[in-house]
């Protein structure tokens, strides 16, 4: 198992052809006191970049974009109501599953330490 | 200049602190070629009493309803006014408030702004409602682009007569927006079906059948009530999953057309598809209750280009003035206000079908209902308005809208009848 | 004391009209009903469960909570990009002269000619002040306006064929109503960097253009939501049109160049007007609003439907389909007819005369408070600015003081905050806008107090700023409460 890091500020972990797909610690810092979490439906077929979840503050909504293209196959409805588990926690943090169409798009893509690296030249 | 503090004194002071010797150095970014147009045809400054004078001359040359023999409604009502309501909204700290921003230094207006969103969802029997909109048409575009976000669909039914503006100001919503159209089927394609009530030929609808046939194809249902009086006598149209419309009879003058008010009231589930301002109950620091504008992420100022409207106002001071009329209203009063205008429209319906000639296609109505005559609308209305009788709004060359408030007198009423059936012996049909 | 409810002074604690006990009696006096038989082909409504009070409790009630108001006629309101200006009350008082309050939309023309005149009469001044002489009055307010604007253009483009006019410009430091607008329309939105300069620079604005072949049009409010007046104006305006594009002028800025600079010669093809800011009709606490349109003589016969045409002597409302190039009709009846009275009520007790002095004055007070307020806080963009300027939170932030804390020091003393966080292109912005119906006096109270902030987080005393206000109505209240369980209304409980 890895877990990889996107510029956006998503991680994904891979296990065989599905991701699981979360928001980092810096992505949840940024965007302050959390009060809403609107979930794609599962099924939903997603390509690389699209956005699919929208978290939102009180004063911003932010679009959560998918690293890799595929097919929802499970959704963490739980979050909802949970809105505190959003974070960078493989276990229960993770926003869906993607069963992926293009596992080469996982190529390139930060590990922990390289994000890191990305997160400290940020303001 | 009444309405400038500065003396030529205290501006110079300014600038000289500024650092400049004149006010146009402050302009030094304008083109010159731009600046100082000295060609306005425009006149000097005047006092209240020339205004005031110019101001009279303006209305003076008008018919108002207040003159009485007024039967025109048609999507805008004359209905009395509590000397209250005017008062109230009148007061500076309603009138002259912005949109509640700083909630510490807004309660006011956000607290009635709860209790109108209060009374909409009561009146029209939805879950919530939001701060109010422009007017009834818009309102009613709104719901059809709030109907086509909901179910991704691009098609509006219309299932009973809407009001010709209603309908215009959709399809000019629509026209934006690629393959939205309005059509006069139900399919699996439509996003909702449109059914205003009482519709504009006055007639009241049911809805149980309506939601039957939506809920067949997964369509939304969108009531429009033109005439919110009326929903203290018809059944709340609780079947619907929008309601809007227009609220001007409680608490707004005609004003010649606006400001009106639009409402806007939906199901829970839609909460997030809504367009508009949402006022919500909350806490400050020291725990006491509270009341702020929320969920404004739907909105254009942070949603910019996803937004679900552009509209950032709302009417606050129409409904405030709403709001003011209702709590004088109560329960009882607003069931008596509806059940006195349905039985003004009854005697009205009663006088002018006694008319020889005059037939009344539709039995049902609340305070609006068409008469059918031999002659041309136009033309009768024009005799009318000869004799000083506004006798209502010409819905085709032999049918006339006509409205009874319970600011008609039976006077009124008499003598419209008399001059119809004068007028319908006079002119040949 | 033994606690009762939260009331002390002049401070009254105030239920909802469902919280109180239910009267007998409503507070009006309406006939009694006959009760005959409905002819409304159905059953008489139940009960709704609407509250129930006599006059002098709603009175209380409506008395009790405006006090919880703050308002321009109780002091400062440097409101950003929202121009809260006196609003005089004779307006008020012939918005509501009989002959124009009672009167109803539909009646026949030959019944309304004294209002189909004055609304003519407004078409000329703002036709006038603008350079713009095509004037329609029906938008209902200012995003309303940019509604009918964007959508005249869209109808010129389509009536000539250009289909491939698929995008709208506008810059970042735009009001959000602009790309939302625009998203309405259909039109993609492509957006002019200004972040560097605070300014659309003739560069950046190039590389937005491109070739400009799907350019629609821009959407460009002068002087910006900086406060700065965009100077390469003339030269972007004459490239976009070179391109096919037109020049939407967003009008919530017009206090800055009424009666002394035309949008006409700044290139601008049409563009709203908020009459409830520049022309001081009042706000009501979030509306209503009234948003005209104006254009030029080429973009006029597209523009939303109905305007008031003069005929010899009479006046009469443009008959449907008359127009048949029009982008349609916006709203049920013709605007806001009473804004219309009480803004030309305004323009005629100003004159031309006054209103030059109206954004001179303006523009001397802003560039005051500039002047005197520099010192103390970052200044984005270096001056001098038009009728508001732009500060930010950068220098107090560093001793933990944000532009939210400086905004609610200000509530404490008694003012409204100006904008805070917009534009967005900078951050913590302070924007500010005296408006010209401020006396020395106020504006010098609001610089001593800014000043005064200013000082004590210099001095390290910044614990009291995170608590204000403590003296207002309420303290700052729980948003994420609000947004998380959202309580939108009563509810029997």
């Amino acid at each position: 198992m890895t877990v990889h890091f996107t510029k956006d500020h998503e991680w994904m972990k891979i296990e065989g052809d599905t991701a699981w797909i979360g928001i980092t610690t810096y992505a949840r810092h940024a965007l302050g006191d959390l009060v809403y979490l609107e979930l794609p439906e599962t099924g939903r077929k997603v390509s690389k970049g699209e956005h699919f979840a929208v978290v939102e503050s009180v004063k911003a909504a932010s679009e959560i974009y998918t690293p890799v293209s595929g097919k929802i196959v499970e959704v963490n409805s739980t979050l909802s109501s949970n809105l505190d588990d959003l974070k960078e926690d493989i276990e229960t943090g993770w926003i869906v599953k993607i069963k992926m169409s293009n596992p080469s798009e996982v190529a390139n893509m930060m590990d922990k330490t390289a994000y890191d690296q990305y997160v400290s030249t940020l303001d | 200049m009444r309405y400038l503090p500065q003396t030529k004194k205290s501006r110079d002071n300014m600038l000289s602190a500024i650092g400049v010797t004149h006010v146009d150095a402050l302009f030094t970014d304008v083109p010159a070629e731009a600046l100082n147009h000295n060609q306005f045809n425009l006149p000097d400054h005047q006092g209240e009493l020339a205004v005031e004078r110019t101001m009279n001359q303006y209305a003076n040359q008008n018919r108002p309803a207040s003159a009485g023999r007024f039967f025109l409604g048609a999507g805008a009502y004359y209905h009395h006014i509590p000397a209250t309501v005017d008062y109230i909204i009148q007061r500076s700290e309603f009138l002259t408030a912005y949109t509640p921003y700083q909630p510490e230094i807004a309660q006011g207006t956000l607290q009635v702004i709860f209790e109108y969103q209060t009374f909409i969802a009561q009146l029209t029997g939805q879950d919530i409602a939001n701060a109010s909109m422009y007017d009834g048409a818009t309102s009613c575009a709104e719901a059809g682009l709030m109907a086509m976000r909901v179910t991704g669909r691009k098609k509006i039914m219309i299932g009973t007569p809407l009001h010709p503006h209603y309908r215009e100001t959709l399809m000019a919503y629509l026209n934006n927006l690629p393959d939205a159209d309005i059509e006069d089927h139900i399919t699996s394609d439509t996003a909702c079906v449109i059914i205003q009530s009482p519709d504009f030929l006055g007639v009241p609808h049911a809805y149980d059948d309506w939601r039957k046939r939506c809920d067949a194809v997964g369509a939304l249902l969108v009531v429009v009530v033109t005439e919110i009086v009326s929903l203290g006598l018809l059944p709340a149209p609780a079947q619907a999953d929008i309601v809007c419309g227009e609220a001007q009879s409680i608490g707004l003058a005609l004003s010649y057309g606006g400001p009106h008010l639009g409402f806007f009231a939906c199901r829970e589930k839609y909460l997030r598809q809504m367009p508009g301002r949402l006022c919500g109950r909350t806490v400050d620091a020291d725990g006491k209750p509270g009341f702020v504008l929320t969920l404004s992420t739907r909105e254009q100022h942070i949603r910019r280009e996803k937004a679900t409207s552009n509209i950032c106002t709302n009417q606050g001071l129409c409904a405030l003035a709403f709001t003011v009329h209702m709590s004088l209203l109560g329960e009882d009063g607003f069931k008596t206000l509806a059940r006195l205008n349905h039985e003004k429209a009854c005697y009205l319906a009663d006088a002018l079908s006694g008319v020889k000639h005059v037939k009344l296609p539709n039995p049902h109505f609340f305070n609006e209902f068409v008469i059918e005559i031999p002659q041309k609308s136009d033309v009768v209305l024009d005799h009318l308005r000869r004799r000083d009788i506004i006798g209502g709004y010409a819905v085709s060359d032999h049918h006339i809208l006509v409205t009874a408030t319970e600011m008609t007198t039976d006077d009124d009423i008499n003598m419209y009848a008399r001059a119809l059936s004068d007028i319908l012996t006079e002119v040949s049909a | 004391m033994t606690q009762i409810d939260d009331t002390r002074g002049l401070d009254y604690h105030e239920s909802l009209l469902w919280e109180k006990a239910r009267s007998d009696t409503p507070g009006v006096d309406l006939p009694t009903p006959e009760n005959k038989p409905l002819r409304t082909g159905q059953n008489a409504r139940a009960e709704i469960g609407l509250p129930q009070i006599s006059e002098p409790q709603a009175v209380r009630h409506f008395v009790r909570l405006s006090t919880k108001n703050y308002s321009i006629d109780h002091g400062f309101f440097p409101l950003g990009s929202c121009t809260m200006k006196h609003n005089p009350r004779l307006n008020e008082k012939m918005a509501r002269l009989p002959g124009f309050a009672h009167l109803h939309p539909l009646q026949p023309m030959e019944t309304t000619q004294g209002a189909l005149a004055l609304m003519c009469e407004l078409q000329r001044w703002l036709g006038e002040l603008t350079g713009l002489p095509g004037v329609c009055l029906t938008p209902a307010a200012g995003a309303h306006g940019e509604l009918a604007g964007i959508m005249t253009i869209r109808a010129a483009h389509l009536h000539k064929g250009h289909h491939h006019k698929t995008v709208i410009l506008v810059p970042d430091s735009a009001h959000g109503t602009n790309p939302a607008t625009a998203a309405m329309c259909g039109y993609t939105i492509r957006t002019i960097p200004t972040r560097e300069t605070g300014r659309v620079t003739l560069s950046a604005f190039k590389e937005a253009l491109g070739d400009g072949y799907d350019v629609a049009g821009m959407m460009v409010t002068n002087p910006n939501t900086c406060g700065l007046f965009e100077k390469d104006i003339r030269e972007i305006s004459d490239l976009l049109h070179k391109a096919g594009g037109y020049f939407y002028g967003d009008g919530a800025n017009f206090n800055a160049l009424v009666g002394k600079i035309r949008p006409s010669d700044l290139g601008v093809d049409v563009m709203h007007i908020n009459l409830h800011k520049t022309f001081s009709t009042p706000h009501g606490g979030g509306g209503p609003g009234s948003g005209p349109i104006c254009c030029t003589p080429e973009l006029a016969p597209y523009m939303p439907t109905p305007i008031v045409i003069k005929d010899q002597n009479t006046y009469r409302l443009e008959q449907a389909g008359e127009r048949p190039t029009s982008c349609g009709q916006l709203k049920g009846f013709h605007g806001q007819f009473g804004m219309h009275v009480r803004a030309l009520s305004y323009m005629m007790s100003h004159g031309k005369d006054g209103l030059k002095r109206v954004s001179e004055d303006a523009v001397i007070h802003a560039n005051y408070i500039l002047s005197q307020l520099q010192d103390d806080y970052h200044v984005p963009y270096a001056g001098p600015c038009m009728h508001e300027c732009l500060l930010t939170d950068k220098i107090q932030k560093e001793k933990g003081v944000t532009t939210l804390d400086i905004a609610k020091t200000l509530i404490e003393y008694g003012m409204h905050p100006m904008t805070v966080y917009f534009p967005l292109v900078v951050q913590g912005a302070m924007l500010i806008e005296p408006t010209e119906t401020e006396s020395q006096a106020e504006l010098d109270r609001f610089i001593h107090v800014m000043k005064m902030v200013a000082q004590d987080v210099t001095a390290g005393r910044t614990d009291t700023l995170h608590t204000y206000p403590v003296s207002a109505p309420r303290r700052r209240l729980d948003e994420v409460k609000a947004a998380k369980e959202p309580n939108l209304r009563w509810k029997v409980s």
